[in-house]
């Protein structure tokens, strides 16, 4: 595994710039294991976007004095260095910011799906697509009157690849699949499946919301057309999120929101839209968030990313092996491996994952416990909840301890 | 240790393990079911009313289901004391009543959970009566 090769990260020295995380609660130290859902955010990036505030606050593009003009450069700014971090050579005409991945998967299935998709078109995703993927298609191909495949998911939590073979034929018009799982961890193989899809002509749409956060993600090397992800799962601010589009079909997309500050001409009858990403981006942005995500980009650079996987890799091994030790506890997704990315969703026997996150929290370890935004997935898998601990570049092999210690105290109690 | 450690006392884990009134009952005057989509809980209610001129009184009532442990031992500790209430008293509880049963704090998100059962049984009993429709109780706040 990559964890072999690269230098491990200094985990004190990250946790320094995380003020948030050297609390107790209820006179225990917290354990931060949430990290899927929101990972915390580190002082330079709230420094970053503080400093925004106190210096340069104003707003974009249409001011010609002075602090305008340095918000405009920083906004605008943030769209070229997000993109050079995902591997989009066209910078900012290839990433617009939108709110969240959700947001970003609902633009391009609105822009494109209702004028692109009919009757006996289809839209191929996959049993563990999060609800910002699977509900927006479902709904949108009800609308449209096209149909929804879903490539299946093995025992072992993987994607059926000759499922997908199956489903995805001359009629798939997109395929929109997660490149990690948020409950079962897997790495998809997201080169293949955009190579399939593309050799039925069909367009492609990543679902990079845990992928960005935890790894090397290059989009031209993946070759998908569209790749979303949000900046408070990467260590910047939540309210904003990122649509990568390969340039000519952003170029020829007809916006999804109107507003201010995307257009070229308005009359009283008609309007014209302006260049890439700001047709896509109508009234006022979030500047600030835009400010911190760069900064965020920059935090994880200097890390490296390379690190950062490794560094997942390795508490996904511990993770899973001090859970698996634990009788009754059931662990869904596959082994730890290249394909496994560091989140563990998980079941107790006799315990509901509510009352373990209770019980969890009771250690001031903070866990996640449902369904995860994927019911259907969930229901394939037989259960109504899971609990779902998930780590990032702050935390140690040593936090899966009180975790471990929780976990068996529930046990006792409900046993 | 923390506060909410106070949420499974010993009687809320024997109402737990051991959930009195579990089942389904035969022939009963109205059912209804209700789930807490946060969680996927789903608890079902079957009553048996005894009506005289007076109004009506619970004779019988059991619930079913599958939840985590305030769910389910605040069913079976609401069915225990539903038995020989009337209906009205029964649509006359209150949140507090389900927490006061229960006797620990409940964290805020945990309180739907609580209340589910005392919703599911009031919701059916106001459909049974014509005061409501509706197919399904769903917890939203």
């Amino acid at each position: 595994m990559s964890h072999q090769r690269v230098e491990p990260l200094d985990v004190e020295a990250i946790r320094a710039e995380y003020p948030i995380l050297d609390q107790s609660v209820d006179g225990t130290p917290l354990v931060y294991l949430d990290s899927a859902a929101t990972a915390q955010t580190p002082d330079p990036v709230v420094d970053a976007m503080s400093d925004y505030y106190r210096e340069s606050n104003a707003n974009v593009h249409r001011g010609i004095h002075h602090l305008s003009q340095q918000a405009s450069v920083a906004y605008e700014e943030a769209h070229d260095r997000v993109a050079e971090f995902v591997g989009a050579s066209g910078g900012r005409k290839e990433l617009v910011f939108t709110k969240n991945t959700t947001e970003s998967e609902n633009l391009i299935a609105h822009a494109w799906g209702l004028r692109e998709l009919g009757p006996g078109d289809e839209v191929v995703l996959t049993q563990m697509e999060h609800h910002a993927s699977l509900v927006t298609w479902q709904q949108i191909a009800m609308r449209t009157g096209a149909d929804v495949k879903y490539i299946e998911v093995t025992e072992d939590g993987r994607l059926d690849m000759d499922h997908a073979r199956k489903c995805i034929t001359d009629d798939t018009a997109m395929l929109s699949a997660v490149h990690v799982s948020n409950t079962l961890g897997t790495v998809n193989p997201v080169n293949e499946l955009v190579d399939l899809a593309h050799e039925h002509d069909a367009l492609t749409f990543i679902d990079g919301a845990q992928a960005v956060p935890t790894r090397p993600v290059d989009v031209e090397e993946i070759g998908a057309d569209f790749y979303a992800f949000s900046g408070h799962k990467m260590a910047g601010p939540t309210g904003i999120g990122c649509l990568y589009g390969k340039e000519d079909l952003l170029a020829e997309l007809d916006p999804y929101l109107y507003g201010g500050g995307m257009i070229r001409k308005v009359t009283y009858d008609d309007s014209s839209w302006g260049e890439v990403p700001w047709k896509f981006e109508p009234g006022t942005p979030p500047i600030a968030e835009a400010v911190g995500l760069h900064a965020a980009v920059d935090y994880l650079e200097e890390i490296g990313m390379e690190r950062v996987q490794a560094h997942e890799e390795r508490l996904a091994e511990a993770a899973y092996d001090a859970l698996s030790a634990i009788d009754g506890l059931t662990i869904y997704g596959p082994e730890p491996g290249p394909d496994r990315a560091g989140l563990v969703s998980f079941t107790l026997a006799n315990v509901h994952a509510h009352d373990l996150a209770s019980i969890c929290n009771d250690h001031a370890v903070a866990i996640r416990a449902g369904d995860h935004c994927t019911q259907p997935l969930h229901d394939t898998l037989g259960v109504a909840a899971t609990a779902r601990a998930s780590f990032y570049v702050y935390n140690s092999v040593d936090e899966i301890d009180p975790l471990v210690e929780a976990i068996e105290d529930a046990q006792a109690l409900f046993g | 240790m923390g506060t909410g450690s106070d949420m499974y006392r010993q009687q809320i884990l024997d109402h737990y393990k051991n959930p009195r009134n579990y089942g389904e009952l035969e022939d009963p005057t109205f059912s209804h079911v209700g789930e807490n989509p946060m969680c996927g809980d789903e608890i079902r209610m079957d009553v048996v009313l005894d009506e005289t001129d007076d109004g009506a009184t619970i004779e019988q009532v059991a619930f079913s289901g599958d939840g985590c442990a305030i769910s389910q031992a605040s069913a079976s500790m609401l069915t225990s004391t539903l038995q020989g209430k009337t209906v009205d008293e029964l649509l006359s509880m209150e949140r507090d009543d389900v927490t006061d049963m229960l006797g620990v704090d409940i964290s805020p998100m945990r309180i739907k959970c609580a209340v589910l059962a005392e919703k599911v049984a009031q919701d059916g009993a106001e459909i049974y009566r014509g005061d409501a429709d509706g197919e399904k109780t769903t917890i939203e706040d």
